[in-house]
């Protein structure tokens, strides 16, 4: 079995109990920390352990703390971005439900580690359960001593607060989630400055993913040192995957770094295989921003070698043959997915939630929608798909925030990996609104990393 | 559109205006527009919608010009411009739940309540959308339903025929 530091304790009862997340050695973080360590001593560990955001972005979370400006006088923050919206993933609101305290527990090392005297879990509006939970969790910690005035007699003041969003995925991007905090819409700001100078109310901020805060806990019980040690060369640690679409078993798996994707899916430890007796046609393994890619481009890398759940080998191959790690939201398509379809599904869900600042995104979205709407209710044009990777070109890098990005490798990677299937639809309108395309050659073995076409 | 007797004066309770209080709380002095999405929320789960008078009412309370509070509540898609069914059915479209059956559920669900998406029953009891991704892509299809934003997993159309037929006891 592989090792467990999040979810290890997710089956016992009552865990999202104060009384029994501490009897399974829960709050052992906070104690070591405000009692033996200094700030920059467990800002060292987090750096040791080579923890890596499990947001999306994959950018080291020490590092990270490591850029926060101290000037003397200037209050700083330390928010917890909770505002889970990437489609595929769903595992920061399965900690929350289930193991509140650990997330809890997470903030308060990681505001000591910090400086910060106030903070925020800016979580989406929808998850209104969770939000009562983490207030709960709040609470009871609160009256145990763990939060408040003078921390286990530490004399470390911290106050902890859950601010609910509205419904809008572009405050997923930290500088939207700071003006979404500040009471306005969430339009990404500028960078620079970043938030480590200017976040919120003009402060110095970090802002953190709920698991990226949650790991800080593990790292400070058993050493960063010890950390580093799971996983696979700059993928170190655990990491939870959100398992969803056609499987036999969807869920939140936390993995170590480094397992093989064929087991992941096929293994009866995680997803048991695909449902109803399906072959695996594509996946998206990191959230819907990231490449698409074909069954066989997914188990192995384009030389024929085993690919890994890891940072590096998810993304090896580039966007030619690989994808990316994102936020660990693992959606599988089985045989009978049509992948046009599911472009479009994406490429609504882009131009929906696009918060209109920068012209390529918020047209360039709505044209992709639009054309791929089109394509897949049979009133495409072979000169569509062109047109659609132009689009995707001309948003990919020209906007102030990600988002951009996010719904034009969609978009670009479906056309790259399935072109037949949306030519094919070009063709046979009538039998495409029909029937689906099918599995064609893409869990074939690969020959060579470009596979041509001849239907 | 907005009706004029929609926007009569709308008066808050005091425990709504308790609850602005410790919201504001929450944040440092002078920053109390912070506070602005939650009182949103809280002000809909009284009402059912975010009247034009309402939202005034806001602006006034947290010392904000009410255009402030107007570009936010039109922002987010959580919060009702216009009145809705006393229950909102709000299901999951986006792509993971398609894979497992959200558009079908939808379809069920127009023709059940006999209303298109966004619209009301005639007897003010249902409306339903279809909403982005509500981040539980392995236990769809699902829904959820305001204010308290109870979450049903795993649907298929005989399951949210009893829970429609529940919500019509209620």
């Amino acid at each position: 079995m592989a090792r467990k530091l999040l979810l290890e304790h997710i089956n016992v009862p009552g865990i999202h109990t104060l009384d029994v997340y501490r009897q399974k050695g829960g709050y052992r973080a906070v104690e070591k920390a405000l009692k033996t360590l200094t700030p920059d001593e467990v800002v060292e560990e987090v750096k040791k352990s080579g923890l890596r955001g499990r947001g999306g972005a994959g950018f080291p979370t020490g590092m990270k703390w490591s850029f926060l400006a101290k000037p003397e006088g200037v209050a700083r923050y330390l928010v917890c971005n909770a505002d889970e919206s990437e489609p595929g993933t769903f595992k920061d609101r399965y900690l929350m439900t289930h193991i509140p305290h650990a997330l809890i527990e997470g903030m308060i090392v990681a505001s000591y580690a910090l400086g910060a005297k106030t903070s925020y879990i800016y979580v989406r509006g929808e998850m209104m359960p969770q939000i009562r939970i983490l207030e709960r969790a709040i609470a009871e910690a609160k009256s145990a001593g763990f939060l408040g005035k003078n921390i286990l007699g530490s004399g470390y003041d911290l106050e902890l607060y859950v601010q609910p969003g509205g419904g809008a995925y572009i405050c997923g991007e930290e500088t939207a989630l700071l003006e979404s905090l500040e009471g306005k819409r969430g339009n990404p700001r500028i960078k620079p400055p970043f938030p480590a100078i200017a976040g919120l109310y003009g402060c110095p901020t970090v802002v953190n993913n709920v698991e990226s805060i949650a790991a800080v806990v593990p790292i400070i019980n058993d050493g960063g040192d010890e950390y580093m040690k799971i996983g696979i060369g700059r993928s170190t640690g655990t990491k939870l995957i959100s398992a969803s679409g056609n499987l036999v078993r969807p869920g939140v798996y936390e993995i170590e770094l480094g397992l093989p994707v064929e087991e992941f899916i096929y293994s009866d430890e995680y997803c048991g295989g695909i449902a109803n007796g399906k072959r695996l046609k594509a996946t998206v393994a990191g959230g819907s921003s990231v490449p698409v890619l074909p069954a066989n481009l997914t188990l192995k890398l384009a030389n024929g070698e085993p690919r890994l759940m890891s940072y590096e080998s998810l993304s090896e191959g580039g966007f030619a043959t690989g994808t990316m790690m994102g936020s660990g939201g693992f959606i599988a398509f089985d045989e009978d997915q049509c992948m046009v379809r599911n472009t479009w599904n994406f490429a609504r869900f882009y131009h929906h939630e696009s918060c209109g600042q920068c012209s390529p995104c918020r047209e360039g979205t709505g044209w992709m929608e639009k054309v791929l709407h089109r394509i897949e209710y049979g009133h495409g044009k072979m000169s569509d798909i062109d047109l659609l990777v132009d689009v995707a070109k001309k948003i990919e890098g020209n906007t102030i925030c990600p988002l951009g990005d996010a719904a034009a490798w969609p978009v670009a990677s479906a056309i790259r990996h399935f072109r037949d299937e949306f030519e094919w639809h070009v063709r046979e309108p009538l039998k495409s609104l029909e029937t689906n395309y099918g599995i064609a050659k893409y869990a074939e073995p690969i020959a060579k990393p470009e596979v041509t076409t001849e239907n | 559109m907005l009706k004029v007797e929609e926007t009569q004066p709308v008066e808050f309770s005091s425990d709504l205006t308790a609850k602005f209080e410790e919201i504001t709380s929450r944040y440092p002095e002078g920053k109390q527009k912070s506070a602005l999405l939650p009182i949103l929320h809280e002000v809909q789960a009284e009402l059912g919608w975010l009247s034009p008078a309402a939202m005034d009412k806001v602006a006034a309370y947290l010392k904000i010009e009410p255009i402030e509070v107007y570009e936010v509540a039109s922002f987010y898609s959580m919060y009702f411009l216009k009145p809705q069914g006393k229950f909102v059915l709000e299901v999951c479209r986006t792509g993971p739940c398609c894979l497992v059956g959200a558009e079908k559920l939808m379809d069920h669900i127009e023709n059940s309540l006999g209303v298109k998406e966004g619209e009301v029953t005639p007897d003010g009891l249902f409306s339903w959308r279809g909403v982005e991704c509500l981040a539980a892509c392995g236990f769809g299809p699902v829904l959820q339903i305001g204010p308290e934003y109870t979450f049903y997993e795993n649907l298929d159309a005989e399951k949210v025929d009893t829970l429609i037929a529940e919500l019509r006891k209620k």
